[in-house]
């Protein structure tokens, strides 16, 4: 393993005090915890917008805490979820008195530790909704999940739920436009290579060097075939025929578009893989609103990329475009 | 059986003594179909347990499971965590307000844990996880007036090997589905000793 760290049990704390270190002006660590709050929160009025999960996909979720956005992004271990006692923390600094919401990604461990502390923060008297997010349509179950993952396609949520809570939208507004994300947002991954969870020491898989995964989840749990490694044409024909097999979208619909890549893809390939989705999607007659281009929901330095489409109407779409300050999603 | 204050925090002494001594086996159980870990995360929260009780005063069982509840789920972490925590929580509220634990009462606790784990972990039985440890411990309080801890070691023997012969469908577990048959779940073990331990504690009593 060959990682600029200091001990490998430290990287996340020491990552989550360089990236306060990073916006000191903007945001804060809760003490005791691995949750970075807003510094401006709880925001009078506002709902309290909570996300969070295993680290080692940064920026999400830290990178998406801002005004327009997140207000707290509650980080576990490396692809370890955070305990119910940290997100009740969270969930604690942002409540305002208009509720919170979660949003959580569809892994067993998130799903029970985010409930839990949804359920204790209701005990205090906190008023708490949460979106599962499920948008990848590899696989049904995996062995981190019961149903599908939630993966790149969350970026959206936080977006567009964030921008929501922002223009004082209610908890069960937030919690409608949020559900409406979930059931319009789908992605898929592929891989060539695993990252290495620091305190492992070792790559989490092993491809061959001619073999890529199509599938793969965002901890490099299996996806639905491994095959000899393709052109980008075909790679991007694949994932887009599997998201748009699985959504209804037609002729004159509208949507934005992210290209995902996973850690250790660059830029040019991510750009490669747009021209065929860009040109997949002029085929069937679908307007692409918006595009996003790099790195989002990363799984360590896993080379390989995901794409997210997301199905837009006249409700989402100033909600997407909506102003943002999180340091990764700048609008 | 009666649990008092001392009782439970003894109780709680002796599963952490066997979650350190059994730490390998669980760990070696849940490395085919987990991220092997869970021997290793269980003995780090009963060690977390034990000094959070021998930090504190309890007048009230309630409070010492409550505290075993809280520290569970941010000590161990996972699945196991929220699901150990959700147990004890339930245990805790329960017997709320009573000096001592008498049999009845703490029958009626352990059907709100079970009932607690079922929905926390969206699971039932015969999916092959610690409910299908917790679930017949449960119902064999019920249903014996004159329940001894050796009936419970014998229901908690019977309950593990039936769910060894289980196929996995919720948990890691499942994702190896029929490959589980055979093989023992680790949270179900885990909650093997744990029963294992109050029958020790429960037996001085007598």
């Amino acid at each position: 393993m060959k990682k600029i760290i200091n001990d490998p049990n430290q990287a996340v704390q020491d990552m989550v005090n360089g990236f306060v270190a990073a916006y000191p002006d903007k945001v804060t660590l809760i003490p005791e915890t691995l949750a970075v709050v807003r510094k401006d929160a709880p925001i009078t009025g506002k709902v309290g917008l909570v996300s969070g999960g295993g680290s080692g996909h940064e920026p999400a979720h830290a990178g998406y805490i801002g005004k327009g956005m997140l207000d707290v992004a509650v980080a576990g271990e490396v692809f370890t979820s955070p305990t119910p006692d940290q997100v009740l923390e969270g969930i604690k600094a942002v409540d305002a008195g208009e509720g919170v919401f979660l949003v959580i990604k569809n892994y067993t461990g998130d799903v029970l530790n985010f409930e839990m502390a949804a359920e204790l923060a209701e005990a205090e008297g906190i008023q708490v909704e949460k979106v599962i997010v499920n948008d990848d349509v590899a696989v049904e179950d995996s062995s981190f999940t019961t149903g599908r993952r939630g993966i790149a396609g969350t970026v959206f949520v936080h977006k567009i739920a964030g921008a929501k809570a922002e223009a004082g939208g209610s908890l069960s507004e937030v919690k409608q436009v949020a559900d409406k994300v979930v059931a319009n947002v789908r992605s898929m991954g592929m891989a060539l290579t695993s990252g290495t969870v620091p305190a492992a020491g070792k790559p989490g898989f092993q491809l061959e060097d001619n073999e890529m995964e199509i599938g793969i989840g965002i901890h490099g749990e299996p996806g639905i075939e491994r095959k000899p490694i393709a052109s980008a044409d075909t790679i991007a024909q694949e994932l887009t025929d599997r998201i748009l097999d699985d959504i209804d979208i037609s002729n004159g619909n509208e949507v934005a578009v992210l290209i995902n890549g996973l850690g250790a893809t660059p830029e040019m390939e991510l750009y490669i893989v747009n021209q065929k989705v860009q040109a997949i999607l002029r085929d069937r007659g679908i307007e692409v609103y918006r595009t996003y281009i790099g790195e989002y929901m990363t799984s360590l330095e896993m080379a390989g990329c995901s794409i997210t489409v997301l199905h837009l109407d006249d409700e989402l779409k100033p909600l997407l475009d909506a102003p943002s300050e999180a340091p990764a999603f700048r609008r | 059986m009666e649990l008092d204050v001392l009782k439970t925090v003894e109780w709680m002494e002796q599963t952490n003594e066997k979650m350190q001594a059994k730490k390998d086996e669980l760990t070696t159980l849940d490395q085919p179909i987990g991220d092997g870990d869970h021997g290793i995360n269980m003995a780090r929260g009963f060690q977390e347990v034990v000094n959070k009780l021998n930090d504190t005063e309890y007048n009230e069982v309630s409070a010492v499971l409550k505290d075993v509840a809280m520290t569970l789920m941010s000590k161990v972490g996972g699945a196991s965590g929220p699901l150990y925590g959700t147990a004890f929580l339930k245990i805790s509220t329960a017997v709320k307000g009573a000096g001592t634990v008498e049999r009845d009462l703490f029958a009626k606790a352990l059907t709100e844990a079970v009932n607690g784990i079922k929905q926390r972990g969206k699971a039932t039985e015969g999916e092959k996880t610690m409910i299908d440890m917790w679930s017949p411990i449960s119902e064999a309080f019920q249903q014996a007036s004159d329940f001894r801890p050796e009936d419970m070691m014998e229901a908690a023997q019977a309950a593990l090997e039936s769910v060894k012969e289980l196929e996995a469908t919720k948990g890691r577990a499942a994702y190896f589905k029929e490959k589980s048959v055979g093989h023992l779940d680790p949270g179900a073990v885990s909650t093997f000793y744990l029963f294992e331990a109050l029958a020790d504690v429960w037996k001085g009593d007598n």
